[in-house]
């Protein structure tokens, strides 16, 4: 019952100076996360929305919360058309 | 200065962000979570919305990840207006109005300037137009990169060997591509960091195949009937085949739109007071108009005498954040703007990640782990003072290092780690500062080296 | 807590440490954080604040080695006090071949939930005790198929464990009897490991332990004595602490009826409500170190040579960190708990321990109705450091079937 309405995409960014590669995100959602090399981050912004709950557990267990998810659920700025 | 239409009550009024990237996406989230409940606009001159730029560099130009998935979630709703596509041209600050290229004026009553930088482009007289030769700093530029990479070019062409040179010239062999990096300095990266972590790059990039050109500049780039970028001739009188050239000579900042505003602006930045107010020519603060990102130029507390400049990414949003909290509220509960730069880089499969201020350094002792082995820590010191730690393939150390040099720490540290040598040895930091060095930008910085004066050094109470 | 508490750190740790105060010992951490960081009588450093701690996880003065640092040092020796580079190269050895065993492991993991949970299914009402029915069989039978430590061994091994966990805790509370009895336990687990690994190398599976004995890592596989000691780890890490993050969970639910009402319908919310248990009332109180240099901190200097205590779970009560920090907030958000240590010695087995903990307590709130804990607190196991309860009886109105939701 988390209350805020699910954005329609899901989108995330990883805080590269605070993350010291722990790896929990990349063992929690390898679809998503992975090293390129021993120590080097690397991700989707824009997983599928099916990798939701692995995306989730990876944010939730990162040791530094450096994964920061959208929680907009207002339209894109390209979609939005106001003012265009 | 005064407003034209006074500004109302901090949670109210009109606020305008120019700039709709990481720091203008940042602050105007912030400003909702700051309780700013009036009319919010954001203008960005890229037809996209807000995406991160450091894989443009490394994943996308290797091709791991491409630019429709590298837009930056949007944290929380804010009801903004958008103009995007559209650049800003100009500012008039008594009509507290943005102009817009298309003509259009945008009314605020307070108003960040987020702008950023630009890639530095070749020059038009030495080759600059060919076809063939790239910058690289927005998703567009990224993907014209990648496809001129995608038709197997024969060698790519890497002017300037600092953080992006490198990592494009990594991202290159990692696609099998021949490289040559031209670096007028003695060793990549030196012009951040200095000679020991210098040569550990060269030999990065040497491992990996590069050829690299140490004090060397490219004079032209020269084409083919057909206007193709076809080689370079260096300065040491080589000639350098090449069908892709990738010039990585630093980013200047974008400020033209500011011209006649009589705001403190020119190519190195705006200055900006430490609660990131804007600056006037005259040097006093200019009425609620406020600085964001890798276009402020501060002063920091921790490193006195000068302006920052920092184009870091976790400096823009957390400058954002501070902008943001001023600008929703008055002077009295403003807040300084005073974070540990911190910045990092992947390339040819290590990750470098710095704390503090390297350039500033005098003196750089390896504390922890071996050179060779791609593993260690170097820390950097100013006058008998920690001043920076870079840590290379070793990123859960480095949060100590930080505390260190927020408490002031001496150089060399006395640290007795476990993996660091039984006696360290500071040796000279080797920055190459020539002789009347303004801190104009103009050397050959790349991103994420501050551009700020060095020639005043750390005051320490 | 009525009583008046203590004032010293010497005291604040000495109770916090007292068998009585096992059940509860947060009101001590509380006052510990009014001195981030303090020395105590005999010496040893105590860290409590979360950012003191936080540092020190990373400071490259700091040694895991809990003794004398320039003492010499025995030759077996484990991750748990080793430094790098010896350390690094370890773990490194450990991670290649322990991750890829446990990644893609949650439909497993709720296959044994199930049938834990199906042992005891009941359209009546009945009860049962979490900890012997589910929180400590679970990642007993997953460490031991992970290593390949045969079944018929787990009654043997299950008791070496616990009476070696007891070994953990500082040497000062513990009885000459029990220091014997340690040692005794000592030489009976290098015995059963020695045969354990004996076994293996003359007939290798694709289990962990063949894998750490054979290696795919370029530098080999692991030397006989590291092995050993690498084996040992696992297994008592296995037994003894996941136990305790599913024990403390049950409590913790069944404390807020409303986490496990929202748990029953939201699944999803045992992702963060898991980093809420470790957090709040962590399986792991402290962690040992000692300093390698005079190292200033919180307007103090630990000196060189010190041991130091860090208070894992005193730092997850810190409110310079945590607002609120006595409440348990299921979907608590920026939750930096210290549950899991930090830097370069971070628990290993931390994804592992999170699955187990999420799937075993998601099904126990879906399948059982009605549940109240019996003893309200539990009895708690006699360990300080790797603190839970002994037993967890529970009473429910019906212990139904499963649905699979993983």
């Amino acid at each position: 019952m988390i209350t805020q309405a699910p954005p329609e995409t899901l989108r995330l960014v990883v805080d590269l100076n605070r993350c010291q590669s722990y790896g929990q995100c990349v063992y929690a959602a390898p679809a998503v996360f992975r090293f390129h090399g021993e120590e080097s981050l690397e991700y989707d912004y824009a997983p599928d929305a099916g990798a939701r709950r692995e995306v989730a557990r990876a944010a939730a267990a990162c040791p530094v919360q450096a994964i920061t998810l959208s929680g907009a659920t207002e339209p894109s700025p390209l979609s939005s058309g106001r003012d265009q | 200065m005064t407003a034209a239409g006074a500004p109302g009550p901090a949670g109210a009024g009109r606020i305008v962000v120019v700039g709709a990237s990481l720091a203008g996406l940042r602050a105007a989230e912030a400003l909702r979570d700051e309780g700013f409940t009036g009319e919010l606009s954001l203008i960005g001159d890229e037809p996209h919305e807000p995406y991160d730029r450091p894989p443009l560099s490394k994943a996308v130009l290797s091709g791991r990840l491409t630019t429709d998935r590298i837009t930056l979630p949007r944290v929380r709703n804010i009801d903004a207006r958008w103009l995007l596509g559209t650049a800003a041209t100009g500012l008039d600050i008594p009509g507290r109005q943005v102009v817009l290229a298309d003509g259009r004026r945008v009314d605020f009553d307070r108003l960040l300037i987020a702008t950023g930088t630009r890639a530095r482009p070749w020059p038009a007289a030495a080759g600059g137009g060919l076809a063939g030769v790239h910058t690289l700093r927005g998703r567009d530029d990224a993907d014209r990169l990648r496809a001129a990479l995608a038709t197997g070019p024969r060698r790519v062409l890497v002017i300037g060997g600092g953080f992006t040179g490198g990592e494009v010239a990594s991202g290159c062999r990692e696609l099998g591509l021949e490289v040559t990096v031209v670096q007028r300095g003695a060793a990549p990266l030196a012009s951040a960091l200095g000679g020991v972590l210098g040569r550990a790059a060269a030999d990065w990039h040497r491992a990996a195949g590069v050829d690299l050109r140490l004090n060397t500049t490219v004079r032209a780039l020269d084409g083919d009937a057909h206007g193709r970028l076809r080689r370079a001739r260096l300065s040491d009188g080589t000639v350098v085949d090449a069908e892709v050239a990738v010039v990585a000579t630093g980013a200047p900042a974008n400020t033209e739109w500011l011209t006649g505003s009589g705001l403190a602006a020119d190519h190195r930045g705006v200055a900006c007071d430490s609660s990131c107010r804007a600056l006037g020519t005259d040097g006093a603060t200019v009425e609620g108009v406020f600085v964001a990102g890798d276009i402020a130029r501060w002063p920091h507390p921790l490193f006195p005498g000068q302006l920052l400049r920092l184009d870091h990414w976790d400096n823009a949003v957390a400058q954002a954040r501070t902008a943001a909290h001023n600008m929703a509220h008055a002077r009295l509960d403003h807040r300084v703007h005073q974070p540990l730069p911190a910045f990092w880089s992947n390339q040819f499969g290590v990750n470098l990640k710095s704390v503090g201020l390297p350039h500033l350094a005098d003196q750089v002792a390896v504390t922890q782990g071996a050179l060779d082995e791609r593993r260690f820590v170097a820390a950097y010191g100013l006058r008998g003072r920690l001043v920076a730690a870079v840590a290379v393939d070793s990123p859960r150390v480095l949060d100590g290092y930080a505390a260190l040099i927020e408490a002031r720490a001496p150089f060399p540290p006395v640290l007795n780690a476990p993996d660091g040598p039984a006696q360290l040895q500071p040796v000279d930091a080797e920055f190459t500062r020539p002789t009347g060095y303004a801190p104009d930008g103009a050397h050959d910085h790349d991103t994420r080296t501050p551009a700020a004066a060095v020639s005043t050094p750390m005051a320490h109470p | 807590m009525t009583t008046t508490l203590p004032d010293t750190a010497t005291d604040l740790f000495a109770h916090a440490l007292r068998y009585e105060n096992r059940a509860d010992p947060y009101p001590y951490y509380t006052r510990m954080l009014r001195q981030p960081v303090t020395c105590m009588d005999d010496g040893t450093w105590l860290v409590s604040g979360h950012r003191e701690i936080s540092q020190l996880l990373h400071d490259p003065r700091i040694s895991a080695d809990r003794l004398n640092p320039d003492a010499p040092k025995p030759a077996a020796r484990s991750l748990l006090v080793l430094d790098p580079p010896r350390h690094d190269q370890l773990r490194r050895l450990v991670t290649q071949e322990f991750i890829p065993r446990i990644m893609g492991m949650r439909d497993h993991l709720d296959t044994l939930v199930a049938r834990l949970l199906d042992a005891h299914r009941s359209d009546r009402p009945g009860q049962w005790d979490v900890v012997a029915d589910l929180a400590y069989p679970l990642p007993v039978t997953v460490i031991c198929e992970l290593l390949g430590v045969p079944r018929e061994d787990e009654a043997v091994f299950g008791s070496l464990a616990r009476r070696l966990t007891r070994g953990l805790d500082p040497i000062d509370t513990q009885t000459e009897d029990e220091l014997r009895e340690l040692q005794q336990a000592r030489e009976e687990l290098v015995q059963y490991l020695e045969g354990l690994i004996a076994r293996r190398r003359a007939a290798p599976g694709d289990d962990l332990l063949s894998g750490l004995m054979f290696g795919t890592d370029p530098a080999g596989g692991m030397g006989p004595v590291d092995l050993r000691v690498t084996l040992g780890l696992l297994l008592i890490a296995g037994h003894e602490t996941t136990v305790n993050l599913i024990a403390n969970g049950t409590l913790a639910l069944l404390r807020h009826p409303d986490a496990l009402a929202r748990l029953r319908t939201d699944p999803d919310l045992a992702t963060p409500l898991v980093e809420e248990v470790l957090r709040y009332d962590p399986p792991v109180q402290m962690s040992g170190r000692s300093t390698l240099a005079d190292i200033d901190i919180a307007g103090t200097t630990i000196p060189r040579g010190a041991r130091v205590r860090l208070m894992l779970a005193a730092g997850n009560r810190d409110p310079r960190r945590f607002p609120d920090p006595d409440r348990f907030v299921p979907d608590r958000p920026d939750n930096t708990h210290l549950g899991f240590g930090g830097g370069l010695h971070y628990c290993i087995g931390a994804t592992l321990a999170r699955a187990e903990a999420q799937i075993a307590l998601t099904a126990l709130a879906r399948r059982l109705e009605s549940p109240r804990l019996l003893a309200d607190p539990p009895p708690y196991r006699e360990n300080a450091i790797l603190r839970g309860p002994e037993q967890l009886p529970v009473s429910f109105e019906r212990l139904g079937p499963g649905e699979r939701t993983a």
